[in-house]
């Protein structure tokens, strides 16, 4: 080991040792993926704790689609693992959407079975602004609301407003998410 | 002729001449063979290093028995054994340090005192609770760190701070990191010389993520048992017991995800749903198979005892290999090879800086003297201590919450010696700075 640390002398130039309080990786990896996230009009996050960047609110406002003129927020929940493991991310909420369950599951691939740690925060946001532009009723994770798309996409049209609108659909309430 | 039949007379190992036990030891520490670094000192001063030099161990668990064992046995005298967990019955099958009278007890406390009591002159210091408990100084006092860790977060804690702890001008600071971990019949054998080679951060993709199946799939489709079990753990829970928060080590609630899961099934037609494999889904078990343990735990040892004797080539060394990947799925089969150092690796690619800092000056002037930098002029700089956000610059609500700080002076914002992590679109490393104020 003695020739390893004559290895070193000659490699490290002036490096300080020991600096209190590091920032985490999973900070750094955030902190890189918040810089190169360019958002369209349609979408803006928020932070409640500026401090702690691992938690945020994203709002999407779809201006086209079935979807369009809806205000939709999602949950983002980073942990110290990413990006070896996905974000969490759930939408607040309660919406008839193919797609989204009425706990606010969101069935996107990148966000489970398809992530990688190479993916970063904006594939998972314009994946996610994707569902609004396309519900795809062969990913179903509401049957009923893939059900509808899929047999008719009048009538589903007409339940999406109307449960934007806050009415219910099916005997299912929906949340008002007008703007 | 009836004598030879008899055990041989010599005392018993460990009895008698103290050197006893190590002979087979002191043939590699005393000869010079081919393959003998030409600077190592055979014989007594390689016998001395190696019983004084002390080394950190963390993770008591399947792979940690092994290696805890096969350290005391390979001349290591001064071993610390970390591990947060206490022993479970289903622990006992594979970690053979662990009694039934042990359930319960700390690994680290039970393990410890096992191995001492079976090779004696070894002293092993236990210490239950998490590697993150402890600070700079106490990793200093080690010669090696030696982990058999169970998960990729303290993976990354103990690299990057092991990484952190590099002072170019003491030798001593880089600690070299041997790595095992095992994965049913897989397993991997690795060593990092922090800041000199490729990290654990670096070796990242390195880990397959967990194969997940699709939400929908879960959700409508169920096709095998594991489906429905999932279905239970992650929807049917969320539906019926919100307010209850999931612990997969109370009986109750893994015999509900189980009955939910089972009826699931039955609605299906599918067969095979049983508690056992409920427990092994939810808390994502995978069997653990003794001898890779084995293996690869005698891996790590090997690359201990070579690194710290030079008596053999080692692994891990700038430009060679340093990483050996072990697979007995179908035969054996092992590859080495070197992964070589990722440039702009968040945690090894830039080494934090020293900057020196009036505690009077703001924050905007600290940005300003960024875009002066001559090694790299940072001109959109968005820049955060591990508990603060100090500036932003996107997204625009973040900038509009941070812009406050830019007129702050930097002693309301940072503390002596806080790490700064750096950022600028222009750029794909982050920049790390540790604080140093001006008197």
């Amino acid at each position: 080991m003695l020739k390893l640390w004559s290895m070193q002398q000659q490699q490290a130039a002036s490096t300080p040792g020991g600096a209190k309080k590091r920032v985490t990786a999973a900070q750094l990896r955030v902190q890189k993926d918040l810089s190169e996230l360019a958002l369209g009009p349609t979408m803006k996050t928020e932070f409640p704790n500026p401090d702690d960047i691992l938690n945020f609110i994203l709002t999407i406002e779809p201006d086209e689609g079935l979807y369009n003129g809806g205000r939709f927020t999602f949950d983002f929940a980073i942990n110290q693992n990413f990006p070896h493991e996905p974000p969490k991310v759930r939408c607040r909420e309660k919406i008839y959407h193919p797609n989204i369950n009425l706990e606010g599951n969101v069935c996107l691939n990148i966000l489970r079975e398809d992530w990688k740690p190479v993916l970063n925060l904006h594939a998972v946001i314009v994946g996610l602004q994707f569902l609004f532009l396309e519900p795809n009723a062969s990913d179903p994770l509401n049957k009923i609301a893939a059900e509808d798309l899929k047999n008719s996409r009048e009538t589903f049209k007409r339940n999406v407003r109307s449960s934007m609108m806050g009415n219910s659909v099916k005997g299912e309430t929906f949340d008002r998410v007008m703007k | 002729m009836a004598d030879t039949a008899m055990p041989d007379s010599s005392p018993p190992l460990g009895a008698a001449d103290p050197r006893t036990r190590w002979r087979y030891l002191d043939n590699i520490l005393t000869r010079k063979g081919p393959f003998v670094d030409e600077d190592a000192i055979l014989g007594e001063p390689i016998i001395d290093r190696l019983s004084t030099m002390k080394v950190l161990f963390s993770g008591a668990g399947g792979l940690g028995c092994e290696i805890l064992k096969n350290l005391a046995l390979s001349g290591f005298k001064d071993i610390h054994v970390i591990d947060m967990d206490t022993i479970d019955v289903s622990n006992l099958n594979r970690q053979f340090l662990f009694r039934h009278v042990d359930v319960g007890r700390s690994k680290a406390a039970v393990a410890a005192e096992f191995v001492q009591k079976r090779v004696k002159g070894v002293t092993i210091t236990p210490y239950c609770g998490k590697i993150q408990d402890k600070d700079d100084e106490y990793y200093m006092q080690f010669g090696l760190v030696v982990c058999g860790l169970d998960s990729i977060e303290a993976r990354r804690w103990i690299n990057a701070t092991l990484v952190g702890m590099v002072d170019g001008e003491n030798m001593d600071s880089m600690k070299p990191l041997i790595d095992g971990g095992t994965e049913g019949f897989k397993g991997q054998a690795r060593v990092v010389l922090p800041t000199m080679t490729s990290c654990i951060e670096c070796q990242l993709d390195m880990h397959a993520p967990r194969p997940a199946v699709p939400l929908c799939t879960l959700a409508t489709i169920p096709r095998q048992p594991q489906h429905c079990i999932e279905w239970a753990h992650i929807i049917a829970w969320e539906e019926e017991r919100k307010d209850d928060t999931l612990d997969t080590d109370d009986p109750e609630h893994i015999t509900w995800l189980y009955q939910k899961a089972l009826s699931r099934a039955t609605e299906y037609g599918i067969h095979g749903v049983t508690y056992a494999m409920t427990q092994g889904v939810v808390k994502n078990i995978i069997p653990a198979i003794a001898s890779t343990n084995a293996i690869v735990a005698a891996a790590c040892c090997n690359e201990a005892f070579k690194l710290a004797t030079s008596t053999n080539p080692c692994l891990g060394f700038p430009e060679q290999n340093n990483y050996m990947m072990y697979s007995g799925d179908s035969g054996v089969y092992t590859y080495t090879f070197e992964h070589m150092k990722k440039e702009d690796c968040p945690v090894c690619g830039d080494l934090p800086k020293t900057l020196h800092l009036y505690p009077n000056s703001t924050l905007q002037e600290l940005l300003d003297s960024f875009a002066e930098r001559p090694e790299a002029q940072l001109k959109k700089p968005t820049i955060r201590t591990q508990s603060t956000s100090l500036y932003y610059q996107s997204p625009a609500s973040l900038e509009e919450k941070t812009r406050p700080n830019l007129v702050k002076k930097l002693s309301e914002l940072v503390g002596d010696g806080e790490e700064l992590a750096v950022t600028d679109p222009a750029f794909q490393v982050t920049f790390r700075f540790k604080v140093a104020f001006k008197k």
